[in-house]
């Protein structure tokens, strides 16, 4: 360092010579700076013991919660939503054997009325058919009368027609006995 | 030496042909420097050589020759008191170290209380990087020194705020490095050392002293082994101190140095590269000695409070 | 004379620095290896890593000192 001399003017020369020697090793000055670094630090640790740091740790613990509530809820939501799908499924699973029991009932139902209907049916057509059969039993017997009215009117034309005289009875007779067969 | 062609530059220092002294940047001075004028002319050889004056107050200061003749002619000459070495710096002066710490202090209330006033839980960004800075020592105890250490967390937060800042600040142009003085950066290690060693007494009481004894050498080399550690504790604050000290000075003096050479137009383009670069490193190493200061006090912290290896 | 030898002695107290600067290249050049070894592991080794380069480094710092010294404060 500076090889102090003569007081103050020196001194003053030798700052003139500006700054030979560090600044740093200039123990004039280290009471100032210690004071203020003092008086710093101490400022900076109640700012940030008192204010900053519980204030940035609550927001990041807030933060936190949020995000670990938000998940469980995503989570709750996720669950509910899975829980709602079963019910469904076993709704749906539900109506299908439902819907399928009507299905059959109703066509047990149509099917007894079918059977129902079809043998109703079946007795009128049966009905039907022996009044017809009937019917026609009886169209028979008048035609077959009315054959043999024919028949006995040809055979008098006839045998009026070729000459002969017969009388009525014989021929019929003989007619009755034709048609008999 | 000066070339002839700087002119401006001889006119400061004679010595080493640089515009300016690449350590004046660290001088200590007040804010609110005096002046005075010189009302008369000291007797010639009363102070050694050189001419002398007399000022208003009684002080008697050195004069450059244009000065004196400036006096002679009846033309008031203000002397600065503090360049003069009349005004003092005491330990109460508000100094550039005061303003360049104080705003230190403003830059942290600005991130960590004005960014975080809003309390967001999606944070803007201020308040990330606010998180970020918390988050960041948070960790760092957490995974140096252990669960244990986070009680400690306001206290490292605090160096590390505190370093961060006045080395990022000590990089604007103009600006005065706080962590870049010794007398700075020893009361913070030693405020650690101090914290540390009381703090491991007091936890651990005598096993504290297991930490020299290393259990997992052989039991001939012990002593010897004992001793070397004995001196690297109390290594420990001077280099923890030096390191970041030693850091932000060299880059800024180097920085200086360039910046000098641009000086002398032929390599002022390199020069000017050079210190672009230089800032560019220093920025690096401003965070990463604020880091290294602040995990080295987590892993002495970790010392104290478990001190068997 | 004096401060030209003060001169010489701050010159060859910087080579101080570049030793430091070897102690780094290694300390760095040997995570690097590490770290490509076994990445997973690189990253809770990061504090380690800086812990060593800033020790290599204050010995370098120390010989910068001593360069310093020798040019400002002797």
């Amino acid at each position: 360092m500076a090889t102090e001399t003569h007081g103050a003017v020196a001194e003053a020369a030798d700052h003139a010579a500006s700054g030979a020697g560090m600044p740093q090793l200039d123990f004039a000055h280290f009471p100032n700076q210690i004071f203020w670094l003092v008086v710093t630090l101490v400022v900076i640790y109640l700012i940030l013991n008192r204010v900053a740091l519980p204030r940035i740790g609550a927001v990041l613990a807030h933060r936190a919660s949020t995000i670990t509530n938000d998940i469980a809820a995503a989570n709750d939501l996720k669950r509910k939503a899975e829980e709602a799908e079963q019910a469904y499924d076993k709704a749906l699973a539900d109506a299908r054997v439902e819907a399928g029991r009507i299905a059959a009932e109703a066509k047990a139902e149509i099917q007894a009325d079918l059977n129902a209907a079809i043998a109703k049916a079946d007795t009128q057509i049966s009905v039907k058919t022996a009044e017809g059969e009937k019917a026609i039993a009886e169209i028979r017997a008048g035609a077959v009368d009315g054959i043999r009215a024919v028949a006995k009117d040809v055979a008098a034309e006839l045998v009026t027609t070729l000459g002969f005289k017969a009388d009525k009875g014989t021929i019929d007779g003989a007619v009755e006995d034709r048609v008999k067969g | 030496m000066a070339t002839e062609a700087q002119g401006e530059a001889a006119a400061h220092g004679a010595e080493g042909g640089l515009a300016f002294h690449p350590m004046d940047q660290f001088i200590v001075k007040p804010l609110f420097q005096a002046y005075d004028n010189v009302v008369a002319l000291g007797e010639p050889g009363s102070g050694g050589e050189g001419l002398t004056g007399l000022t208003e107050s009684g002080h008697e200061v050195a004069l450059t020759a244009k000065q004196a003749l400036e006096v002679e002619a009846g033309g008031s000459v203000a002397i600065n008191l503090f360049e003069a070495g009349i005004q003092q710096v005491h330990w109460y002066t508000i100094t550039n170290v005061t303003l360049w710490m104080a705003i230190t202090v403003l830059a942290i209330v600005v991130l960590l209380i004005l960014g975080t006033s809003k309390r967001a839980t999606i944070p803007n960004r201020t308040q990330s990087v606010a998180e970020l800075a918390y988050g960041f020592v948070y960790k760092m105890i957490e995974d140096v020194t252990g669960k244990d250490g986070i009680k400690y967390f306001p206290y490292v937060m605090t160096l590390f705020m505190f370093i961060v800042f006045a080395n990022f600040l000590g990089l604007l142009p103009m600006a005065f490095t706080t962590t870049s003085h010794i007398a700075v950066t020893a009361v913070l290690a030693f405020a650690v050392f101090f914290t540390v060693t009381i703090l491991g007494f007091v936890k651990n009481g005598a096993h504290f002293l297991e930490l020299f004894w290393v259990k997992s050498a052989p039991l001939a080399l012990r002593p010897v082994l004992a001793i070397i550690e004995l001196i690297s504790y109390f290594v420990r604050p001077v280099s923890h101190s030096v390191r970041l000290a030693g850091n932000m000075m060299a880059g800024h003096a180097v920085i200086k140095v360039f910046a000098g050479f641009a000086a002398i137009a032929a390599i002022a383009p390199l020069s000017v590269v050079a210190v672009a670069a230089m800032y560019g490193l220093e920025v690096l190493v401003s965070f990463i000695q604020a880091y290294v200061f602040t995990i080295l006090t987590c892993v002495y912290l970790k010392d104290a409070l478990h001190p068997s290896h | 004379m004096e401060g030209d030898l003060a001169h010489i002695g701050a010159g060859l107290a910087a080579i101080g620095s570049g030793a430091a600067a070897i102690g780094v290249g290694n300390v760095a050049g040997n995570f690097l290896s590490g770290a490509l070894r076994n990445p997973s592991a690189a990253a809770s080794q990061t504090a380690t890593l800086f812990i060593g380069i800033a020790f290599a480094e204050a010995l370098g710092i120390f010989a910068f000192l001593v360069a310093l010294l020798l040019m400002f404060a002797v």
